[in-house]
């Protein structure tokens, strides 16, 4: 008798553990009878905290004036995590938020992994038909769409005028002149020319397509990377740093080039328009003048930077769907574009927006705009998220010397066929 | 790691309801009659089992469930993109499969694997041994009457009492290269800066460096109290017949502390084969791959890459597994051969 008590317990004991993983939050919001919005939206963003958060933070609490009844949760989530964040969210089905600032080449992934609700015919593409071709086209993903273009982005060469000056030297148009400007800047004012960051492979791209590589080509199905482009783009930046013309690092990248940068102790750096913002907030930079924007250095092949931008996407486990849709629509509205490209000089997704006052003249949209009609497009494959984690191991390897550009290029090849099945 | 000293807690918890209720079972040393002397002492003791049962059940779950299923994926090729998914609409059902024990001969018969586990055993074999010797060291001298002996062990028992990952991220900003307090140090000296994180030897020194400054005190106290358990009228007696220091340190102060070594010294090389936030915070295993242990590796394969490879990092998990059992068997065997009852 007593071990039957014992034995009841213990069923008890697993169903209520079982149980109580699978609780409901009970929020379930969307549409009122009313047809007004209500419930909980959280979204996370992904902006550079100090700069950029501010006005995303602002500009998504809009959204509550005008849907009273709809309560924005701001969460900013670093780049750097985010993505693996979410995916851990969305899987386990605990803790995802509405909406995510999903990066251009995380969406078509989060799309085949089901993480995503699909927006065609919603509120959210409510205005579809001025996206510029190139943005939208990361958001579409087997004849559906996944997400709205928020900003779209590209890199370019940022410099300090007055080191330039000081060294009395020109802007370097090609890898061979940075070399040698570097060579200068160094000699005459003690300065490092060009931090370069061997923490995040994204930084390699320009290199890569300057000398006529690329990591993957879709249309014939074949790895690209360890063809001869790749390694010697591998060379090309093994070389900046051996030859002291750049100087990098394998741990903290991001905070050590924009405090190297802001402080003026580089006189270069490859970024994009996402680091504006922060970079004006430093000391070298109060005098918004000194920084320069040009094209990034060509390779032998000629100059080639990546096409980036963040989109907005919907968790299909959403429990407010209505209400995220609509707030998705708000963030990448023309008018909430046009706020960000002056506050932030963010750059567009939407034809009309380039034309609005404060826009037009803005200097560094203006700069970026041409660089980003040209900037090479990646393929919009699930796997293109999944690309840069194998690449940037045996990049860093390459510039730390533990392996060669050969292997390296070899290693990253031999990767990406185990990861793209069937492909050459 | 996590799985072995659970275990062992279950193991004491259930030592606990055997022994510690006087009058029953675990003192009857007729065996015969063993089932029924089980049933008395269910029907005596049935408080002490009711009161067990919660935590034999949790651990059940949430240690035995985890282990069980991280076996059977290490036999399957699952990943990221099929396995069960269910999330709003989207219906998605599990479609690995399963594949026996590829996955192990994958492991290990690729230099991956071979190549960690080399660095992992590198890794360990000097972070103990350097700990240990440290602690000895420091231990030794905190034994003698020294002045303000007290306020030197609370300094050096400090490292251990900051949270591990407070500690690692201070050592983060040290090691920065540009903006690093220890180059600064070392530009006053007119010393060029070094890159801490940076160079793989270099990295690989520094994270050994680290763990042995979170190491040192859990040794130094261990190892202290393990000196004042020694009785002090051996060390007279051996001064009376002349033995040297050395000679006395020898003969004994390590043989005094042998059962307390053989303790720690088990318990933390099983720590640090598995120290993952040390190398996970501090270098994320890098630069490349150079300080990337088995612990981190496993969770990288689980956590970073995509899609996320759940079935190689349960059987790197699996293999760890066995090693540390392994090593614990052979360990426990020599001691008990030397004498020791452990």
């Amino acid at each position: 008798m007593r071990r039957g008590i014992t034995a009841t317990a213990l069923v008890a004991t697993l169903a209520l553990a079982a149980t109580a993983c699978g609780g409901d939050s009970g929020e379930t919001g969307g549409k009122k009878a009313s047809g007004k919005l209500s419930g909980t939206v959280t979204w996370w963003d992904t902006s550079t905290v100090g700069s950029e958060d501010k006005v995303f933070k602002k500009l998504a609490e809009g959204f509550e004036k005008k849907h009273p009844d709809v309560d924005v949760k701001y969460v900013n989530v670093p780049f750097g995590e985010a993505q693996n964040k979410f995916k851990n969210a969305a899987q386990s089905g605990s803790g995802a938020p509405d909406v995510i600032r999903s990066e251009v080449a995380w969406t078509p992934e989060f799309a085949d992994l089901g993480y995503l609700a699909p927006l065609d015919g919603t509120a959210a593409l409510k205005n579809d038909k001025d996206f510029l071709a190139q943005a939208a086209a990361s958001t579409k993903y087997k004849g559906k769409t996944y997400a709205v273009p928020q900003v779209i982005d590209s890199m370019g060469l940022f410099y300090n005028e007055k080191i330039f000056k000081d060294a009395g030297v020109e802007v370097p148009k090609t890898i061979a002149e940075l070399k040698t400007v570097s060579k200068k800047i160094k000699d005459k004012t003690g300065k490092t020319g060009l931090y370069l960051r061997g923490d995040d492979a994204y930084w390699f791209l320009s290199f890569l397509y300057g000398e006529g590589g690329d990591l993957v080509d879709a249309k014939s199905k074949s790895v690209t990377v360890d063809q001869e482009p790749g390694v010697k783009a591998l060379k090309v930046v093994k070389d900046l740093v051996d030859s002291g013309a750049a100087k990098t690092d394998a741990t903290d990248g991001w905070e050590n080039m924009q405090s190297a940068f802001k402080d003026g102790k580089v006189a270069m750096m490859i970024n994009g328009p996402w680091a504006v913002a922060d970079t004006f907030a430093g000391k070298e930079f109060k005098d918004k003048a000194n920084l320069g924007i040009t094209t990034v250095p060509a390779g032998s092949k000629g100059q080639g930077a990546p096409q980036g931008g963040h989109n907005l996407a919907v968790y299909a486990g959403s429990k407010n769907l209505e209400a995220s849709y609509a707030f998705s629509e708000y963030m990448t509205s023309a008018e909430s574009q046009a706020l960000v490209a002056k506050e932030l000089s963010l750059l567009p997704t939407r034809t009309a927006v380039y034309s609005q006052p404060g826009v037009s003249d803005n200097q560094i949209v203006g700069f970026f705009k041409p660089v980003v009609d040209k900037a090479v497009e990646r393929p919009w494959i699930p796997e293109t998220g999944s690309l840069f984690a194998p690449l940037v191991t045996e990049y860093t390897k390459v510039l730390t010397g533990q392996t060669t550009p050969e292997k390296g290029a070899k290693t990253t090849g031999d990767q990406y066929r185990k990861l793209l099945k069937g492909w050459k | 790691m996590a799985v072995h000293t659970s275990q062992s807690v279950a193991e004491a918890a259930g030592d606990d309801v055997a022994r510690g209720p006087g009058r029953g079972a675990g003192r009857n040393p007729d065996k015969g009659r063993g089932m029924v002397t089980f049933r008395r002492s269910l029907s005596t003791h049935w408080y002490a089992w009711t009161m067990v049962a919660p935590v034999v059940i949790v651990i059940g779950v949430i240690i035995g469930y985890p282990l069980f299923r991280g076996i059977y994926l290490s036999m399957t090729d699952a990943n990221e993109r099929n396995v069960e998914r269910s999330i709003g609409v989207n219906q998605m059902p599990a479609t690995y499969e399963f594949v026996g024990l590829d996955n192990y001969a994958d492991a290990l018969t690729g230099d991956q694997f071979l190549g960690t586990l080399g660095w992992t055993l590198v890794w360990t074999v000097s972070c103990v041994s350097v700990t240990f010797l440290l602690g000895l060291g420091l231990a030794n001298i905190l034994n003698r009457r020294i002045a303000g002996r007290s306020f030197y062990r609370m300094m050096l028992i400090l490292p251990w009492a900051i949270p591990g990952f407070v500690s690692v991220f201070a050592w983060r900003f040290l090691y920065n290269e540009d903006r690093g307090f220890l180059n600064r140090i070392l530009a006053g000296g007119g010393i060029d800066a070094v890159p801490w994180l940076n160079d793989p030897t270099m990295a690989k020194i520094s994270v050994i460096a680290v763990n042995v400054w979170l190491g040192v005190p859990f040794m130094m106290v261990a190892l202290l109290g393990g000196l004042q358990s020694i009785d002090s009228a051996q060390y007279e007696a051996a001064e009376m017949d002349g033995a040297n220091a050395w000679q006395r340190f020898r003969h004994i102060t390590l043989p005094g502390l042998r059962p307390v070594s053989a303790t720690v010294i088990l318990l933390s090389t099983i720590w640090t084969f598995n120290m993952f936030p040390v190398i996970f915070l501090l270098t994320r295993g890098g630069p490349g791959e150079a300080t990337q242990i088995l612990v981190t590796q496993a969770f990288k394969f689980s956590f970073e890459i995509s899609p996320r490879d759940f079935a190689q990092s349960s059987t790197w998990g699996v293999l760890i597994l066995i090693l540390l059992m392994l090593f614990a068997a052979v360990y426990r065997r020599v001691l008990r051969k030397q004498g020791d009852v452990w």
